[in-house]
């Protein structure tokens, strides 16, 4: 009976200790600028989320669709209060207001998005998502027969500069008389104009549809006009199954979870982070079964050398009016791929 | 630029012009009773989203189609509560149309982000097609294009010839002479709302089942705006409408494939054009106002009967 009495008691204490090891999981909040629902950006860091959260220890929470600039600063201020350890904000307008934030509660682990600023305890983290569009970039320039390829982008913003050089190198790579095509919408999630923008260019002759859009109206041109397509942020082969090729996609969960267990253990700095293929942040998605078996072993080739250390933007690159821009042998730095805004020979379009 | 840049530009005028030519209808319908409806843009935002619910649940881009009409005039009836029963501010209670219609859609709407729902495809009319020049630009669209086509004429008889028709347009020239002649004009202004939500609704739903066949916020994007502006640009005429419409959507295909030439014209410059030739419409139209059919008591309430 004794016995009993004692094992009961340990059983309690035990209890407890586990109730209060719980009550110490770590959390972690993310703020998104969009519908995850949207198959494109932030349903990408919302599936890293979901890693983060299969974790042990460890809850998370988001808030979807928040407008950049004041609303933001509520909401990662909420969190901020509300005891959260870790605090993800994964769009540009987030930056200032996180930083803001950041320097109230020295505590707390900040990570920004596709930013640039930095605080003691708030890195700024990308993708180098340019090396996934270079890739694609072989599939679109052995897939054309027109050699015309277009290209429905958001805004001329460095980063999506650089998205359409480094894709333009890699259709110039298997393809080098083709040209990309490029039409600006100036939005980043509008079906309708962008899909109209995709029909604008299959109008002059393109034979295969990229995108820096967050939404698969171009994808669904493509499909409707029996061409191909190469998708972006996700799978979007469910939007266009006869015409997508393959899409550039994020894969955050690598990263997330790393960024988790350091403030765990207690080792988080702050840092300024950009990993790419090489950690597995960016990629290509499943190709689409008209890619022939020679295309993909270029692809894979190309992106083992790739993760071994070759820079997508290496010489010889001359700008669309054929002035060099990157020397025979040379390499551009990180600082000009950041600031990039001239476009590569065999763009066709205007940076503004 | 070749004729074989110039048809399909001509077809896109068509297509991108529609979802406006069916708003702008509706909102030439509600303003001929006298009613001033700034929530163009609201109820077409929700006659999108439900047009798109209705079509995945039921599989019916038909009855999407139709059932996002019915949604429109639903969110129309709220300015018709608010200026018919309360004789509320017109102007004001349409940009709080506005305003509900893209915050409700936005908030209902949210887990049909980033789906596919079934819609329209492009059916050429046999021999019509055919036709040279004509047949690709005009009869080889989807259903809800041919359907627009149609209203226009049926409205113009409408107005002119019927009989309710001239009594739509007497509550919204003038509604006391209509109410001595025996009218009941609130009932006129009542259906001159909901039909005109009905088109409103129907435009809205041409974006989410045959433009595109997505759902997302704020997909409208302006195009109700577009419609209100049109109004006064068409002189409150459905015929001008027409031309108006398409006037507006082959400006917006226009840039994007002066941009898809390799112009080296600046984009923001391009992306304007449209904008900057309602604002070009508008004055011209304020120049020739004597040949306007704007409705002598538009915006006008009615006068409290006891």
């Amino acid at each position: 009976m004794r016995l009993l009495k004692i094992m009961g008691m340990i059983m309690l204490s035990l209890g407890f200790c586990a109730a209060s090891l719980a009550a110490k999981e770590l959390k972690v909040g993310f703020v998104y600028v969009s519908p995850i629902g949207d198959a494109g950006y932030s349903y990408a860091h919302d599936v890293g989320r979901q890693a983060v959260e299969a974790m042990d220890g460890v809850t998370t929470s988001y808030v979807e669709s928040v407008p950049e600039g004041a609303d933001s600063e509520r909401v990662i201020l909420n969190m901020a209060r509300k005891g959260y350890d870790v605090i993800f904000a994964t769009s540009f307008g987030f930056m200032d207001p996180m930083l803001k934030v950041a320097k109230q509660f020295p505590k707390i682990a900040f990570l920004h998005c596709s930013g640039f600023k930095m605080a003691e305890n708030m890195s700024n983290y990308f993708g180098r998502m340019y090396q996934a569009r270079y890739l694609s970039g072989i599939v679109a320039g052995s897939m054309t027969k027109s050699k015309v390829i277009g290209y429905v982008a958001a805004f001329p913003i460095p980063e999506v500069i650089r998205g359409i050089n480094a894709f333009t190198l890699g259709v110039q790579s298997v393809n080098p008389e083709a040209t990309v095509r490029v039409v600006w919408t100036k939005t980043w999630y509008d079906p309708a104009t962008e899909k109209e923008a995709a029909k604008s260019l299959l109008d002059v002759g393109a034979d295969v549809i990229a995108q820096h859009q967050d939404s698969p109206g171009p994808q669904e041109a493509a499909q409707e006009k029996g061409v191909y397509s190469i998708g972006y942020n996700s799978d979007m082969s469910s939007f266009a199954p006869k015409a997508h090729l393959t899409a550039p996609v994020w894969n955050w969960g690598p990263y997330y979870v790393k960024v988790v267990e350091q403030v765990k253990n207690g080792t988080w700095k702050a840092e300024s982070a950009w990993p790419g293929l090489k950690e597995g942040i960016v990629g290509l998605s499943p190709f689409g079964p008209m890619v022939p078996q020679a295309v993909q072993d270029k692809v894979n080739k190309a992106k083992a050398n790739i993760i071994g250390g070759k820079k997508v933007f290496s010489g010889l690159v001359k700008d669309q009016k054929g002035n060099v821009k990157i020397a025979a042998g040379a390499a551009a730095t990180d600082e000009e791929l950041l600031g990039m805004t001239w476009f590569v020979n065999g763009v066709v379009g205007t940076t503004q | 630029m070749e004729i074989a840049i110039i048809i399909p530009l001509l077809a896109a005028a068509v297509q991108s012009g529609t979802p406006i030519l069916y708003a702008t209808l509706g909102e030439i319908f509600t303003e001929k009773s006298g009613v001033l409806n700034l929530g163009v843009e609201g109820a077409m935002i929700i006659g999108a989203l439900a047009g798109f619910i209705v079509s995945r649940y039921t599989g019916s881009p038909a009855l999407g189609f139709l059932m996002a009409g019915f949604a429109g005039a639903l969110a129309t009836s709220i300015h018709g509560v608010v200026c018919l029963w309360f004789r509320g501010n017109q102007v004001v209670s349409g940009l709080a149309l506005t305003i509900l219609g893209a915050g409700l859609a936005n908030y209902l709407g949210t887990s049909y982000v980033g789906i596919s729902a079934p819609g329209f495809k492009t059916m050429a009319v046999p021999l019509l097609s055919s036709i040279p020049v004509l047949g690709p630009i005009f009869f080889n669209q989807d259903i809800l294009v041919y359907i627009s086509y149609f209203i226009p004429p049926a409205m113009y008889i409408f107005f002119t010839s019927s009989r309710f028709g001239l009594g739509l347009r007497a509550a919204g020239e003038y509604p006391a002479a209509a109410t001595a002649a025996g009218l009941n004009v609130a009932a006129y202004r009542w259906f001159g709302i909901m039909v005109g939500g009905f088109f409103m609704g129907l435009g809205g739903a041409y974006l989410s089942l045959a433009y595109t066949h997505l759902w997302t916020t704020n997909l409208t994007g302006g195009r109700g705006w577009i419609a209100v502006a049109l109004v006064i640009f068409a002189f409150w005429r459905p015929g001008r409408a027409v031309l108006g419409a398409y006037l507006f959507g082959g400006i917006m295909a226009l840039q994007l494939r002066l941009q898809a030439l390799g112009t080296q014209l600046p984009s923001s410059i391009l992306l304007m054009l449209p904008y900057a030739l309602t604002v070009f419409v508008l004055v011209i139209s304020s120049w020739r106002k004597k040949t306007s059919e704007e409705p002598a008591a538009l915006g006008v309430n009615l006068e409290p009967v006891d």
